[in-house]
């Protein structure tokens, strides 16, 4: 039996109303929601370790600016994601203690290394533009601060991926050494960034629910069909070779048909054994205990001028 | 201009090119390994306003040059004896507190400094100084802030703080020497008498360095070198790094 408050609820979800911090809402929502806010606040975070791999290798000043001004901003995606997810009633403290230990995930892409510098081309062009298909899709999701964060974020995320697809325009119409840094990062990157949209539907966990929530507002199948249709005009473009042998035009469906993925490595890397989990997680501890007597310094001072302050007051 | 002036304005513009691009290198490496997120964000701004300087001193370097060469030549395609960057900058990062006084010792200097290039009669000098004065502002802001946290945090950060000020003291001295290339520029009212800006250096650091609860260390010892290529053994490793992809593809564009 459903109760006036699921009622209420499900009936502002059918409106296209958003859900705010406030609102009653059922607790299998708000744990789907943190789950998937806190992935992708991770997600951002995280992914500064294998574009930040690059910065001091950037191979021109401007090429090095424009990389800073990107994780930074991804840095910045970050926060207002782990802002968002607070106002479901879960701290940033507990999110990142989740990250550390393995509880909560972050996108599976960020456990591929970035071996050249045309990684990071890649990376802004292929996985900034799979994330944005996902994001825009998201803008209109049901929770109202997931929403307008995705909003926000969109606006930065497409000039991630312009700098991105420029940079490998760069290089693809640069020397041969560079072209084929270009189709090398592509071959690697390609794939994994056709299972950032995850599982097909059929297998997908958690899916179901967030339709039916409007979390989700589109299947990781729809989705991963409008990024394949998508790149290959821009691999053309480039003048690269697709890496896809089966990707051919289908006249009836209006869509690309392509290969089947290699779900057996998607899943190895999920859980746990791509070649940079281990890496990444442990980066960020290291730098997080690095941190502690930093964070502990500020708590110190604060103290010590609150009861300055005081003693003045009195 | 004359040739002795633009040869020496040359030098002058790739000696402070090199200052930011080394330090803002240094900055660079924090990302992803601050104490906390706001923390990453910090340093990449301040990474990126240094990288901006140093891409608009080599851009007139390069002009003034007029061989055919730009920015990244000027960064890349030379070695480091060829860099003539202050010691302090390229020091590498060390831990929170090294990388924070450093920085408080850079952000006073060209707090001082800027204001006077800001006069120059080089325009171009003085163009660039007034973006650089707004943005370092906002570093000796954050910097201060910092130092004061850490020097009067807790026993380990103020201890960890006044390591860091004593290991770099040494470092500081060179910030205000002058050669004849620069005393000739601060004759013709181009470049800046640095050598002027070291009393009120020492008054403004020693101020922040006392709140901080920190000893003002005596001037004990001096290392000095960067201005011609004389440099410690750090440098030559943070320029093979920085210019491996570059040099491995010859003139590419990227």
């Amino acid at each position: 039996m459903t109760t006036p408050q699921e009622e209420n609820f499900m009936r502002k979800i059918s409106a296209e109303e958003k859900i705010e911090p406030k609102d009653w809402m059922p607790d299998a929502y708000r744990k789907n929601l943190i789950r998937q806010i806190s992935q992708h606040a991770h997600s951002e975070v995280i992914g500064m370790q294998p574009e930040g791999n690059w910065l001091t290798r950037a191979p021109s000043l401007r090429r090095k600016a424009i990389l800073l001004s990107k994780i930074q901003d991804e840095a910045g995606h970050g926060l207002y994601l782990y802002s968002a997810c607070e106002t479901l009633g879960i701290s940033r403290s507990e999110m990142i203690e989740q990250l550390q230990s393995g509880a909560a995930k972050y996108s599976s892409i960020f456990n591929y290394p970035t071996l050249t510098w045309a990684d990071v081309g890649a990376i802004g062009w292929l996985v900034d533009g799979a994330a944005i298909v996902n994001q825009v899709s998201l803008q209109r999701t049901s929770y109202g601060p997931y929403s307008r964060g995705m909003i926000r974020i969109c606006k930065e995320e497409s000039f991630h991926q312009r700098q991105g697809y420029e940079a490998m325009l760069a290089l693809a119409k640069g020397s041969e050494g560079q072209k084929a840094m270009a189709q090398d990062a592509l071959n690697r990157f390609y794939w994994p960034a056709l299972m950032m949209f995850g599982p097909h539907d059929s297998e997908s966990a958690h899916s179901q629910k967030s339709m039916e929530w409007k979390i989700k507002r589109e299947t990781n199948d729809d989705l991963r069909q409008k990024f394949v249709d998508q790149t290959v005009k821009q691999i053309e473009v480039l003048g690269l070779e697709h890496p896809d042998k089966n990707i051919k035009w289908n006249e009836e469906r209006g869509h690309y048909d392509s290969s089947d993925l290699n779900w057996d490595e998607f899943w190895s890397v999920i859980n746990g054994n791509g070649h940079c989990n281990r890496q990444r997680v442990e980066h960020h501890v290291a730098a997080h205990d690095e941190g502690e007597w930093v964070r502990d310094a500020i708590t110190a001072y604060n103290e010590k001028k609150r009861a300055k302050n005081a003693q003045h007051a009195a | 201009m004359s040739d002795q002036i633009k040869q020496a304005t040359q030098e002058y513009a790739t000696r402070l090119g090199d200052d930011s691009v080394v330090l803002g290198h240094r900055i660079s490496e924090w990302v992803s390994y601050g104490p906390f997120l706001e923390e990453d964000i910090a340093y990449g701004n301040v990474a990126l306003d240094y990288i901006g300087r140093a891409r608009m001193f080599y851009t007139y370097a390069a002009e003034l040059a007029d061989d055919g060469r730009d920015e990244d030549d000027f960064a890349y395609m030379r070695n480091d004896r060829e860099y003539r960057n202050l010691l302090l900058m390229e020091l590498p990062k060390g831990d929170f507190a090294y990388s924070q006084v450093r920085q408080l010792f850079a952000d006073v200097y060209y707090t001082l400094m800027l204001p006077e290039l800001l006069q120059s009669k080089d325009e171009t000098l003085s163009a660039i100084a007034a973006k650089a004065i707004k943005e370092t502002k906002y570093h000796l802001r954050r910097s201060r802030d910092w130092v004061l946290r850490l020097g009067d945090g807790t026993e380990e950060s103020h201890q960890r703080a006044q390591k860091a000020v004593d290991q770099l003291w040494g470092y500081t001295h060179e910030l205000f020497d002058m050669d004849e290339t620069e005393q000739l520029l601060a004759d013709a009212g181009i470049g800046v008498d640095v050598a002027g800006l070291r009393d009120r250096w020492l008054e403004m650091v020693s101020a922040i360095l006392t709140e901080a609860t920190l000893t003002v260390p005596e001037d004990s010892w001096a290392v000095r070198g960067g201005r011609i290529g004389y440099h410690t053994e750090n440098l030559g490793h943070m320029l093979t790094e920085m210019q491996i992809v570059h040099r491995s593809h010859p003139g590419c564009k990227w």
